[in-house]
């Protein structure tokens, strides 16, 4: 029954290590003292070890539904399923805190572990700063939300998790958000560890870069998997309501797309040094700010922060720490550095800048409208919600024109490119958009002309990206053999590439489908009746009512025919939770090739009637599938044999680097 | 080109996307931005019919009259002013008399607000009164007291 409390020191302890190597390494760093510097590396894996000690003793006590811990009182119940139960860990305050901490530790570990290429000093001052953090956050857990406090008199039954939080899909969701969230920390504690030594070269680009992507990669599968989520919990068919906590993943998720561009023209070219240092820092920046907005209650209600400040005033001390400080420390630091390769404005280096730049806008345009609400309550006291149609008619007049450049970058030559001769290889995805416009335009009969040139846009965008590599293996050319011979000996990082902007196409494709095309009945049923949505013919059979582990369930049977031939069965259903006395909505989807049928519940009324709401949506899967592909794309480019060496020969002429991508 | 022109076209190139984008954030700022009013504020303001805006108090009980198809009445309160309500449409799980509700749209010419969209605010720290000062007494407790939902994270 201690286990709690072993916890509690275990943290207490993690916390002592933070400070060590928050100090030791660093000031051996300073003195040159090879036996300070070594002080990182066993201490980041200990204290790894401690922080997972405590998550490990917290998990232990949800998993034996020990109420007498406040926390495990309030976010669980004994009936729960397991896997909920340990969800459950994380889908509270503290608990989540907890995680925040484990992930920061592991990173830091993990920098240990696999950083023996990296120069001594380098590596000393990165796990120092990333200690650091550690130390922030391991005190605010311990300060102001510690999971491990006791309640005297044990209660016999917990509370239970919040029933919209009991699901497969919200499970995984935020530790994957967090692996993003908190990875971005290496490529902080590596600029702040660069600016500290005063020295970065292209060394450091490739050293940061797989970190980065690492990062990104679980950023783009959490965002997208939160995104799933609420398309089928929440029961009324949206993706993404570009919510506060939202964005607080998406700002990061931008920062660090910019980031990986960024850091690729400063390995290639030792050029955008000071920006790529910036970069790096702005993004995680956004993460602890993401962190500040979730985490301190401000959301919610600016008023309730107010009343209880505590934990928001904490993180907002965290946040101005080491915003500020890392700001200042790039403003003391960055004229130092020394300017590297040059490039003319028409180029692979100035095709990235320009991306930089609409990235970098898009996400500040996303920062105004997710802070400006709340700095105008508390300033004036007036309430404002700024929703889609603000982020509708700015994120996307930024996006169309760097969704229109994204596929010259790649086929633009280092240093000094040729428009006009990337332009002309481009025709045939352009060909492809024009072709898919006018039939578009064709099958919907006029109409608004956004839809068949979006269309259009998000296949000139896959096209694009497949260009490059149809060119390099020159598939369709050449017999197919050696096509797959040479895409075979092409770089990884170069298919890497290729997918990840064929992804955000397909994304793009989904996103247009689903928000154009999509339909919506809402009646009222009784059984017997039908409901149709596009050929589809939903068939009433009748409700039953059923009991879960730790719920009530009543189910709609409905049963799908497409021009009356029998497509299945959809069993959309009301679950009713005693322990909190809430209702959650099964949602129920059937997926007919890239598209889905989407059937809710609302209320039964006392005439036996049930109220549905029933969706067509075309294209939809192809919006979480682009992120899958998108995904793969980071993770061919993490594969690259290149990014595993680690330290660059350095004399290699530049000329003998600058084709590969 | 020389190092200086490439500085100041690569400059130039900035501060052109940043322009877009604060044009862009000025329109918008300007254009879709929603108000948030108490039922109090809704009388008191005497807002305009036809002003897209967000009215956010309880339910109050008794007040919730269903129509014909999917049509719903119901009143907000705050205590001291009400607004009536109706909505097409349906409502959400958490949507309940006595509870915080959000609800986005316009008045009409009657003073009745005809919303598009239904939110529920649902206080979901709900908490068995012995155990609540059973936490006062350890001091673990911070008192959590206004209308609509506590912040899901910053209980106890």
């Amino acid at each position: 029954m201690m286990i709690a409390e072993l916890g509690h020191y275990a943290l207490v302890l993690a916390l002592a290590l933070a400070l060590v190597q928050a100090c030791v390494p660093m000031i051996g760093a300073r003195k040159d003292d090879p036996v300070l510097m070594a002080v990182a590396g066993p201490t980041a894996v200990a204290q790894f070890c401690f922080v997972a000690i405590a998550f490990a003793a917290l998990t232990m006590c949800y998993v034996r539904s020990d109420f007498s811990v406040v926390n495990v009182f309030e976010n669980s119940h004994s009936a729960k399923p397991l896997i909920y139960k340990l969800s459950g860990v994380w889908g509270n305050h503290e608990g989540s805190m907890l995680l925040w901490v484990l992930i920061l530790s592991v990173f830091g570990a993990l920098v240990a572990l696999f950083g023996a290429n990296l120069p001594a000093r380098l590596k000393a001052n990165v796990l120092a700063v990333q200690s650091s953090i550690a130390v922030a956050f391991i005190l605010f857990i311990l300060v102001t939300s510690n999971p491990f406090l006791r309640i005297p008199d044990a209660p016999l039954e917990g509370r239970d998790l919040n029933p919209i939080l009991q699901d497969p899909g919200l499970a995984i969701h935020p530790p994957l958000l967090y692996v993003g969230y908190v990875g971005l920390s290496i490529s902080f504690s590596f600029a702040i560890a660069a600016l500290i030594d005063r020295r970065i070269d292209a060394a450091w680009a490739r050293w940061v870069r797989p970190w980065t992507l690492l990062a990104w990669m679980f950023l783009t599968l959490g965002i997208a998997m939160g995104s799933y989520w609420a398309y089928y919990t929440l029961g009324w068919g949206g993706w993404w309501f570009w919510d506060p906590v939202e964005n607080a993943s998406f700002m990061p998720w931008l920062a660090a797309t910019a980031l990986l561009h960024s850091a690729l023209v400063m390995e290639k070219r030792d050029a955008l040094k000071v920006w790529t240092i910036l970069l790096a820092i702005l993004a995680f920046s956004l993460s602890l700010i993401g962190t500040f907005l979730v985490r301190s209650g401000v959301l919610t209600s600016v008023h309730a922060f107010a009343t209880d400040p505590t934990r928001g005033v904490f993180i907002l001390a965290i946040l101005l720490l080491f915003i500020g400080g890392s700001l200042a420390l790039f403003a003391l630091r960055a004229p130092l550095l020394k300017q590297g390769g040059l490039f003319a404005p028409i180029s692979r280096e100035g095709a990235l800048v320009l991306n930089n730049l609409f990235l970098v806008s898009a996400c500040a345009t996303v920062f105004i409208g997710t802070l400006y609400p709340l700095v105008l309550e508390a300033l004036t006291g007036e309430k404002i919600s700024v929703g889609a149609p603000f982020f509708n008619a700015t994120f996307a007049p930024l996006f169309v024109p760097l969704l229109i450049a994204m596929p010259f970058g790649p086929l633009l030559a280092w240093k000094r490119g040729d428009l006009l001769g990337v332009a002309q290889r481009l025709v045939g995805a352009a060909g492809i958009a024009a072709i898919a416009v006018a039939v578009i335009f064709a099958m919907e009969g006029g109409g608004p002309l956004l839809v068949p040139f979006a269309i259009g846009l998000a296949l000139y965008v896959m096209a694009g990206a497949l260009t490059e590599i149809l060119e390099r293996t020159g598939l369709l050319k050449v017999p197919l053999a050696t096509a797959f011979a040479r895409g075979r000996g092409l770089p990884r990082s170069a298919w890497g590439a290729t997918f990840a902007h064929f992804g955000l196409g397909i994304t793009l494709l989904g996103v247009i489908g689903e928000t154009q095309w999509s339909l919506e009945r809402i009646a009222e049923l009784k059984p017997g009746q039908s409901i149709s949505i596009r050929r589809y013919d939903l068939h009433f059979d009748g409700v039953t009512t059923r009991q879960g582990p730790n719920y009530r369930e009543l189910a709609a049977h409905f049963t799908v025919r497409r021009h009356g031939d029998l497509v299945g069965v959809m069993e959309p259903a009301k679950r009713s939770f005693p322990s909190r006395g809430t209702a959650t909505t099964e949602t129920a989807l059937m997926t007919r090739g890239v598209s889905q049928l989407y059937l809710s519940l609302g209320d039964p009324n006392p005439d036996g009637s049930l109220a549905v709401r029933l969706y067509y949506k075309p294209l939809v899967l192809l919006i979480w599938f682009g992120a899958v592909v998108m995904v793969i794309g980071g993770a061919l480019s993490l594969s690259d044999r290149r990014l595993r060496v680690g330290a660059p020969k350095p004399a290699r002429s530049k000329a003998a680097l600058s084709p590969a991508e | 080109m020389t190092r200086r022109q490439r500085r100041f076209s690569l400059i130039g190139a900035a501060l052109g996307v940043l322009a877009l984008a604060v044009a862009l954030v000025l329109s918008a700022l300007k254009d879709s931005i929603v108000f948030f009013n108490s039922p109090t504020e809704v009388v008191e303001k005497h807002v305009k019919p036809g002003t897209r805006i967000r009215i956010g108090g309880l339910v109050k009980e008794g007040s919730v009259s269903r129509g014909e198809g999917l049509a719903v009445r119901f009143e907000v309160t705050d205590g001291k002013g009400t607004v009536s309500v109706a909505y097409q449409g349906l409502l959400p799980d958490l949507f309940r008399e006595g509870q915080g509700v959000v609800a986005e749209g316009a008045l009409d010419s009657a003073g009745t607000f005809r919303a598009d969209s239904v939110l529920a605010k649902h206080d979901e720290t709900y908490m068995p009164k012995d155990v609540a000062d059973a936490l006062k007494k350890q001091g673990h407790w911070k008192d959590e007291k206004k209308l609509g939902a506590a912040p899901g994270g910053s209980t106890q």
